[in-house]
């Protein structure tokens, strides 16, 4: 049973990884230069700069990791969660191989120097246009494997009418469909804009028109990584904890309204952005501070589900239930971690969201400091937890359980000292993006030197715990001979529960995301079109 | 259907509720520092043609200028060719308030005075403007904040008020 969708899923992983591997070998690099000690001289002239160093491990980690697991996973559990395989599985494994094209055609430009503009990949800084098609590939491959989804969810639907689609299937649904209308503005960006001024055929391009696209994606980005690992923490984790699903209705509902919020918020990455007025950043705050409820529903349900599991595993008192969870599983100790460091990075996120609180950490080192702790550590970090069931579940071999469990606790310590250093260093000031072992000659104080030494120290522990993460997944995969069969988990809820017809009707929400962006960015879109703002040629400026 | 109504455990609707509250205290916290204490992020102030913002206007010669006593308007300009402000060395007079009107002759850039809430994107094209007034003596760096090509780690400059 699902022979191609195990295939299909395990490509994914294998590439997801391979890019993982990657972009991550820069990690330490980077951490180690804010530290004093630069790695970077030593590998020209393979690697001209820190800042090439910098573009690969974003590109690598942030986007091609995260997309090719994504896109793996959840076309994976939508078929497994729905019992019946993939509709069109040869669209799926289209989109996979365009992905594919696309990180290969991507890597050369990457690996020559040639597209030093980090994953944000802003105008006028110019790589050259093959590049940028590239990415447009990896987007476009993800979608296809998304529409296989979305017409298998369909027939599903068709041939059971009335009933409620499972929950792993309907959330794995519903994160494709974000992703589908969220990058509508990265598509307008390098197609429209980008791609057309690369290639010479236009003079210049407006930078904060582009600017401005490109965070319509990059917001609704961020859920596209977390909304995942959500599925697990609400679909696959109660079941890992021997629990079942507090509520089976406000996890739908929590689902229906990250689809909503997650896009009309973008300009919270523009606050200090000079061309959009400041009434529009305030509207996209109070929308953002919105969109911080269905996470509010999720920490409650999920927290609530696994103390279901803590008190059947014979765990009493207020917080004594905590002890008995699985904490031997790696697999769930590993996304346990990552959702209590979650916590710290909501925290970190509302601050970020607070407009003008924003002024005082906006493109600070405390910006890279949050997301190690949300797509670094609450996706990343669940992914690896979700993978150490995933792969024996896939190869029929188990893996080195203790290993893996040294592997999550030290990435939870690893990631604790290294974002608190980031953070610090960001209140104090530095920059991000910034190589700032130099920085700190130049402008920084003594202060900054003990906080960019905790990242130093923080990134070794975490790229200890990297090795032995891969060290698991290759020896589970390629070299375990111990047998096991692992099954997917998947949640119960706790009570037979009716879902409200309006919980299951797409129409009626999608009408409504499609209203709410438009009330939220049409009108400034258009304003910047039609501005007169002068365009801009393209730079090089990476060496 | 549509008359099933949605099940809620009473200790979740208590949670939303604590939910609900806190993030409304939020949003009146930051709509009173922002728009009653005058805590604000830019606004657009002038579009800018990049092309040839150093040949003439106020960033052909960038720098201090007194519009009144005790009141200056400040224009910086950011290069990429070299990686540089002009100017990177400034010094008002304690209790001057000063405009910062900073631009961009080629490539992103940022600005960020530190230890004050003067914090922003320098674009090409557009011009970014916020207010300052200075009521310590002291040095002011000001860094670039956005990635700008391999020498932005060196860009930054001083405002020292005396």
């Amino acid at each position: 049973m699902f022979k191609t969708e195990k295939k299909l899923v395990g490509w994914h992983i294998a590439v997801a990884l391979t890019a993982l591997s990657i972009g991550g070998f820069f990690g330490p690099l980077q951490a180690w230069e804010h530290a004093g000690w630069n790695l970077y001289p030593s590998m020209q002239p393979y690697i001209a700069s820190y800042y090439q160093g910098l573009t690969i491990h974003g590109i690598g980690n942030a986007l091609v990791f995260t997309t090719f697991f994504i896109t793996g996973f959840l076309s994976y559990i939508t078929a497994t969660s729905l019992d019946r395989p993939l509709a069109t599985p040869k669209l799926s494994w289209a989109g996979f191989f365009t992905m594919v094209v696309g990180l290969v055609v991507a890597l050369i430009p990457l690996f020559l120097n040639l597209a030093s503009i980090l994953y944000t990949m802003y105008p006028p800084m110019m790589a050259p246009w093959y590049f940028y098609v590239a990415m447009v590939l990896v987007v476009v491959g993800s979608w296809m494997s998304g529409w296989s989804m979305m017409i298998t969810f369909a027939k599903w639907r068709k041939d059971n009418p009335g009933k409620t689609p499972p929950f792993q299937a309907f959330a794995s649904v519903i994160t494709m469909a974000l992703w589908q209308i969220c990058t509508l503005g990265i598509a307008a960006e390098m197609l429209i804009l980008i791609i057309p001024w690369s290639l010479g055929l236009v003079p210049g391009i407006d930078v904060q028109l582009a600017r401005t696209l490109f965070w319509f994606t990059g917001h609704p980005l961020v859920y596209f990584w977390l909304l995942p690992a959500y599925v697990s923490w609400y679909g696959m984790m109660p079941k890992q904890a021997d629990g079942k699903l507090f509520s089976d209705t406000m996890a739908r509902f929590a689902f229906w309204l990250f689809l909503l919020l997650s896009t009309p918020i973008g300009f919270h990455h523009q606050y200090v952005d000079p061309g959009v007025p400041a009434g529009w950043k305030y509207l996209h705050a109070i929308l953002t501070y919105a969109v911080f409820f269905p996470s509010l529903l999720t920490a409650f349900n999920v927290a609530a589900s696994l103390e279901i599991g803590g008190r059947k595993r014979g765990g009493k008192g207020l917080l004594g239930w905590v002890k008995n969870l699985p904490w031997n599983d790696p697999s769930y100790t590993a996304q346990n971690l990552a959702m209590i460091i979650f916590i710290l990075g909501g925290a970190g996120g509302v601050i970020n969201a607070s407009y003008n609180v924003n002024l005082v950490i906006h493109n600070t080192a405390w910006v890279p400091g949050h997301f190690h702790l949300t797509v670094g550590t609450a996706a990343t970090f669940s992914f690896m937890g979700i993978m150490y069931w995933l792969v024996p579940h896939l190869t029929g071999k188990a893996i080195m359980r203790k290993t893996a469990l040294w592997q999550a606790w030290l990435w939870a310590a690893g990631m604790l000292i290294f974002s608190r250093g980031l953070h610090w260093i960001g209140l104090l000031g530095a920059p991000r993006r910034t190589m700032l072992g130099v920085a700190i000659e130049n402008y920084g104080t003594g202060e900054w030197q003990v906080a960019s030494l905790m990242t130093g120290v923080g990134g070794t522990i975490l790229l200890t715990s990297g090795l032995l993460f891969f060290y698991v997944i290759i020896h589970g995969a390629f070299f375990s001979k111990e047998e096991v069969v692992v099954e997917i988990p998947v949640a119960e809820p706790l009570h037979d529960e009716v879902v409200p017809a309006w919980l299951n009707n797409w129409k009626p929400w999608l009408i409504a995301v499609f209203a709410l962006i438009i009330v939220a960015y049409a009108p400034m879109i258009i304003n910047l079109v039609f501005d007169g703002a002068a365009y801009s040629p393209g730079f090089q400026v990476w060496g | 259907m549509s008359s099933e109504k949605m099940h809620i455990d009473p200790y979740e609707k208590k949670f939303m509720v604590i939910g609900i509250v806190v993030l409304v205290v939020f949003a009146i916290s930051i709509t009173v520092a922002g728009f009653m204490l005058g805590i604000q992020v830019p606004s657009p102030s002038q579009l800018i043609d990049p092309n040839t913002v150093a040949d003439s206007g106020p960033y052909a010669d960038p720098g201090l200028k007194e519009l009144s006593p005790g009141n200056y308007e400040l224009y910086i300009l950011a290069t990429a060719s070299p990686w540089r402000f002009y100017p990177e060395e400034v010094s008002v007079p304690v209790g001057a308030t000063v405009t910062f009107h900073v631009t961009s002759a080629d490539v992103q850039h940022g600005f960020k005075l530190q230890d004050t809430n003067i914090n922003f994107m320098v674009l090409p094209g557009q011009q970014s403007t916020l207010t300052y007034t200075f009521e310590e003596t002291g040095e002011y760096p000001y860094v670039c904040t956005e990635y700008c090509g391999v020498g932005h780690q060196n860009m930054y400059g001083v405002i020292t008020v005396e």
